[in-house]
């Protein structure tokens, strides 16, 4: 089991998550972040003066995939979320020692 | 009984001056939307308090004190001291009394006078509520309001409107570019000159940083309502409008009032454009106030075609002017000190371009007594101020937000970070 941490650009949380849907992804968690990658985010004027708009708002996907489905789960993600242009994002992928439901209790890959 | 035609040219020039007057009022909620959304969000609600008190200062200084000083008729000591007169000693206007006058009858209600006058201090003293915004303690800033509404702006509006020494000298200022804007103004760069800048404005090395405003929606409605309020503001400094050559002039006054406004937002936009980059709405809202002040001097003799050239070098003027004052690390946050000072030194020297009957010399005495006088008044009020009671919140408020240390509530707490 792994677990995948997309962080996209906003707009295009609509089109990750139909891609993922097509790959079978059942559930996944999102979160509005703010952070800045490479580019360490732009300057804007206000009345003359510069300030650095240095965080820029993302979406952060969370997703638990067993591990045979998981390179199929990085590259729809991939696919769907790139516009080609700076600030697309990243996606990690992290091993994960456990899974439970809650509800029933059932562990791994039945909790999934 | 059929009435006499004078009654009617009386009651509608009271309506008139009683409409623009309240036209003027509304200014006050242009002034209060503008200074709210360019200030950030933790002082919004102290902004708001300061410009609605110091509203309710205004009214009551100007009748307990401003009005008798500003008009003593014949009670003056000199062009330079005005006296202290009774507020209307005899009432208002009558039939028979206005019959006895002939030709030098009253022609609209004394009270109606004291309406459309009280509504202006107001304006003046609005203007310096935006410059010394974020970091000015409330109650020092109310005590200033009370000296300037009692004090400063009637002494200086005596000097013109009371029939002064600028009067007699030959100073045209139609509705206020001196006596309003300039005067308040001069007031607020005294203030900010005693105050410093907010901080965090200037950094190390020279560095200028921007402290945008928290609410643009804002910044646009109360720059449209002041536009709404000018054409109180202007069109009722006519002072009546019952005779065909008056209704005349205070049309002119509409169309040319708009049109320095509309000169002075294009030409700010473009301005801005070339020089920042972008277009920067703030600037944009300068720019259209910059072309209101700029005509408020002499908004009944240009032709609109001058009125267009008068309100956009207005509108040009102010974005240059935000960044130079910006540059001399004068910090103003919504660019009171650029709007109504420099442009309203335009417009009282583009007088001389539209009026004959003004002339350099005149629109230049003017300008430097208005700004001498009260800029050194203010400056003395301020410090003394400073010594008694402190002008600036403590770093720690400064940094939390005037809004919870001196009003006790926020004005957007569902967006506030519980930090």
């Amino acid at each position: 089991m792994n677990l995948i941490t997309a962080i996209i650009k906003p707009f295009k949380l609509d089109d990750v998550r139909d891609a993922l849907s097509e790959v079978g992804v059942s559930g996944m968690t999102v979160s509005e972040v703010k952070g800045f990658g490479r580019q360490k985010g732009h300057t804007e004027l206000y009345r003359g003066a510069e300030y650095v708009v240095d965080f820029l708002p993302k979406i952060k996907i969370e997703i638990a995939a067993s591990d045979e489905s998981t390179q199929a789960v990085v590259a729809a993600i991939q696919k769907a979320a790139s516009s080609g242009k700076v600030g697309d994002g990243k996606i990690f992928v992290a091993p994960l020692s456990q899974a439970v439901r809650i509800r029933t209790g059932e562990l791994n890959d039945d909790a999934l | 009984m059929s009435k006499n035609p004078i009654e009617l040219s009386y009651a509608l020039d009271t309506l008139y001056l009683l409409v623009s007057g309240a036209l003027v009022l509304w200014m006050a909620a242009g002034f209060a939307m503008l200074e709210g959304g360019m200030v950030r969000a933790k002082n919004t609600t102290e902004i708001l308090t300061k410009n609605i008190g110091l509203f309710c200062i205004a009214c009551l200084m100007y009748y307990l004190c401003g009005y008798r000083i500003m008009y003593p008729g014949d009670g003056a000591f000199s062009g330079y001291f005005p006296g202290f007169h009774g507020l209307f000693p005899n009432g208002d206007n009558t039939l028979s009394g206005l019959l006895e006058a002939g030709e030098d009858a009253a022609v609209y209600s004394n009270l109606a006078d004291f309406f459309f006058q009280v509504v202006f201090v107001a304006t003046a003293m609005s203007i310096v509520s935006g410059a010394v915004a974020e970091r000015m303690k409330l109650w020092s800033f109310f005590l200033f309001a009370l000296v300037m509404c009692a004090l400063i702006y009637p002494i200086q509006g005596y000097w013109k409107w009371g029939g002064g020494f600028l009067d007699q000298a030959g100073f045209v200022d139609f509705a206020g570019s001196g006596v309003v804007h300039l005067c308040g103004a001069s007031a607020a760069l005294a203030g900010v000159l005693v105050l410093g800048p907010r901080k965090g404005k200037y950094g190390k090395g020279g560095a200028i940083n921007a402290i945008p405003g928290a609410n643009m929606p804002m910044v646009g409605l109360g720059t449209l309502i002041l536009w709404l309020g000018w054409l109180g503001f202007n069109g009722g400094s006519q002072l009546q409008i019952s005779t065909v050559s008056d209704a005349n002039t205070v049309a002119l006054v509409f169309v040319n009032t708009t049109l320095a406004a509309a000169a002075g937002g294009l030409l700010a936009m473009v301005t801005a454009q070339i020089l920042l980059r972008k277009t920067d709405l703030t600037m944009l809202c300068n720019g259209v106030l910059g072309g209101l002040v700029a005509i408020t001097a002499a908004p009944d003799t240009p032709i609109p075609g001058l009125a267009l050239f008068v309100g956009g070098i207005g509108g040009m003027l102010v974005v240059l002017s935000v960044l130079a004052i910006d540059r001399l690390k004068i910090d103003d946050p919504v660019g009171a000190i650029s709007v109504h000072g420099v442009c309203g030194i335009w417009g009282l020297i583009a007088v001389v371009f539209t009026n004959e009957e003004a002339t350099l010399g005149a629109q230049l005495a003017g300008v430097a007594s208005i700004f001498a006088f009260v800029f050194i008044a203010s400056s003395v009020v301020w410090y003394v101020i400073k010594t008694i009671i402190g002008l600036r919140v403590g770093e720690q408020v400064e940094y939390e937000g005037m809004d919870i240390h001196e009003c006790g509530l926020n004005a957007y707490p569902e967006f506030l970070n519980k930090a």
